[in-house]
């Protein structure tokens, strides 16, 4: 039911963790749903110079965490803003349609991230 | 890589003396059982011998078996006939709210016919509330049904005193209840004596005790009344259409047998190799919980919950290994909602979240459940590592 892209981030996560010093934190999901996804980010001068997620979740959701951090790290915020759950899909090669709601997940926990670090900046 | 087995609760191998037995009812004793010429008499002689045999294994008559195509379809059978048959007398079903979903399911589509359905609570050990069965029963029940054995958490139910409290009832009130019992996780390894239980319909499915796939009958007490599911030809007594499966059910016979005779032999081993299972788990992994009765259980059952993590991840993380087990997560089933067996216990949402199904059988060794357990441990210590819960929950582990 999994595509080997899934299988490979989900049997070697990337960037699992807390990041030090982050500066933009979000928690997204709950325990009702079966998910829970919290991004942590370093970011300097608006771009994500490190990123880390952890996740309580099925297979799908470790991988779309583990894919969507692997497709910020470096890039601006308002690159990082712009991905969309379909991007993340897409690099995975595909998830099952009752698993869709994992991406969508690592999309929320993104956009939370970067909006606590703009309401600390302002 | 090795490969271990611990679902048989899903389905079992088919034993291969079963195999043999059913082998000739392929191609050489091929006719239909409801054909008159000499290729139809042959199959039928061996549908009766299989008949026969089963009765003779769960104590009852060989005219009160009907086959079917499996447990499903008995469970169909058994609510929607009867309450179809008996729904001049009354239009109030009562279940319990840990069944099957052929069951469970069923009495839900019961209820969108006008039917009204009590659903049991259970205590937090998985068993029964025989207290909510006598408050349930009313004037206009017609059917209470209620399962042997838990599929998902192997708890046995106390059947003999709801049969009682049934019957009491009902005889107190000068009415007919019809009691059912689910009995497909339970056979093999209970004892179904139908005298001795005192049930009117009783459903069971071959591929749970190393018989067939797509075989079960339904025990029908003589002087039941049921309606018809499958209409069509004259087999089953014009009870149920279809032509007969003459190799699967010579093959269901034979498994019932085989698992009758080797059913305390089995269970002492299984028993044995599940308790030191759940001993080592618990012992050596933080936070595991035991779902359901530990007493009254099914010898083969191993229901966990692994706090701080999530099922499906634990049962693709021993699939990488080669283990097979089932969860209780909702993550498994396609839909947002965990287990409906797991929250009748009243098990914390995020514990239903995290459980897994391990179930023994024949051929489940010492070597298998020392290297599950050594494959949990590593999988329950990766995925927690990547789990937010397990960082936040108090006195576990501080951030590094």
């Amino acid at each position: 039911m999994y595509t080997d892209k899934v299988m490979e981030n989900f049997k070697n996560p990337q960037n699992v963790g807390m990041v030090e010093n982050a500066n933009a934190v979000y928690k997204a999901g709950s325990p009702e749903c079966g998910d829970i996804m919290e991004m942590s980010m370093r970011i300097e001068n608006d771009v994500i110079v490190d990123i880390k997620f952890r996740t309580f979740g099925c297979a799908a959701a470790i991988a779309s965490s583990s894919m969507a951090t692997q497709l910020l790290k470096g890039k601006t915020v308002e690159e990082a803003l712009k991905l969309r759950n379909d991007d993340v899909i897409k690099e995975l090669g595909g998830l099952p349609p009752q698993k869709i709601h994992c991406s969508v997940l690592a999309e929320e926990a993104i956009k939370g991230a970067i909006e606590s670090y703009r309401s600390q900046k302002s | 890589m090795e490969k271990v087995y611990l679902d048989y609760a899903a389905t079992t191998y088919l034993d291969k003396r079963v195999l043999k037995e059913m082998s000739g009812y392929f191609t050489e004793t091929f006719g239909n059982a409801n054909s008159q010429h000499w290729f139809g008499r042959e199959a039928e002689k061996a549908v009766v011998a299989a008949r026969v045999k089963i009765a003779g294994l769960i104590n009852c008559k060989p005219n009160e078996i009907y086959f079917t195509s499996g447990g499903t379809e008995a469970d169909n059978w058994a609510v929607r006939g009867a309450a179809g048959a008996y729904g001049d007398s009354g239009r109030h079903i009562i279940t319990t709210s840990v069944e099957h979903h052929a069951i469970y399911d069923t009495c839900r589509a019961m209820e969108k016919k006008g039917y009204e359905v009590t659903y049991l609570p259970v205590k937090s050990d998985g068993i029964v509330d025989l207290e909510a069965l006598k408050k349930a029963l009313r004037s206009d029940t017609v059917l209470v049904s209620i399962m042997y054995a838990n599929n998902e958490i192997g708890t046995v139910m106390p059947l003999g005193e709801a049969v009682k409290i049934t019957g009491e009832f009902a005889k107190a009130n000068k009415r007919r209840i019809i009691f059912h019992t689910d009995c497909v996780q339970a056979a093999g390894a209970l004892e179904l004596d139908v005298q001795k239980l005192g049930v009117d319909l009783m459903s069971v499915s071959a591929h749970k005790f190393y018989g067939p796939k797509g075989i079960g009958f339904l025990y029908v007490k003589n002087g039941v009344r049921l309606e018809k599911l499958m209409t069509g030809g004259f087999q089953e007594r014009k009870m149920r259409g279809g032509t007969t499966n003459v190799p699967l059910v010579v093959g269901m016979a034979k498994a019932l047998e085989l698992a009758v005779s080797e059913r305390e032999k089995n269970n002492a081993r299984l028993k044995k190799l599940r308790d030191y299972f759940v001993k080592r788990v618990t012992g050596e992994i933080d936070r595991v919980y035991v779902n359901g009765s530990m007493e009254q259980r099914l010898p083969s059952n191993a229901n966990l919950s692994f706090e701080f993590i999530e099922g499906e991840s634990i049962l693709f993380s021993l699939d990488l290994n080669g283990i097979a087990a089932s969860s209780g997560s909702a993550c498994s089933s396609g839909s947002l909602d965990p287990s409906h067996v797991l929250l009748a216990l009243g098990l914390r949402i995020e514990l239903a979240h995290g459980s897994i199904r391990f179930s023994l059988g024949k051929s489940t060794t010492k070597r298998q459940i020392d290297y599950t357990v050594e494959c949990l441990k590593q999988t329950v210590e990766r995925l927690r590592n990547m789990s937010p819960l397990f960082y936040q929950a108090p006195s576990v582990k501080t951030e590094v």
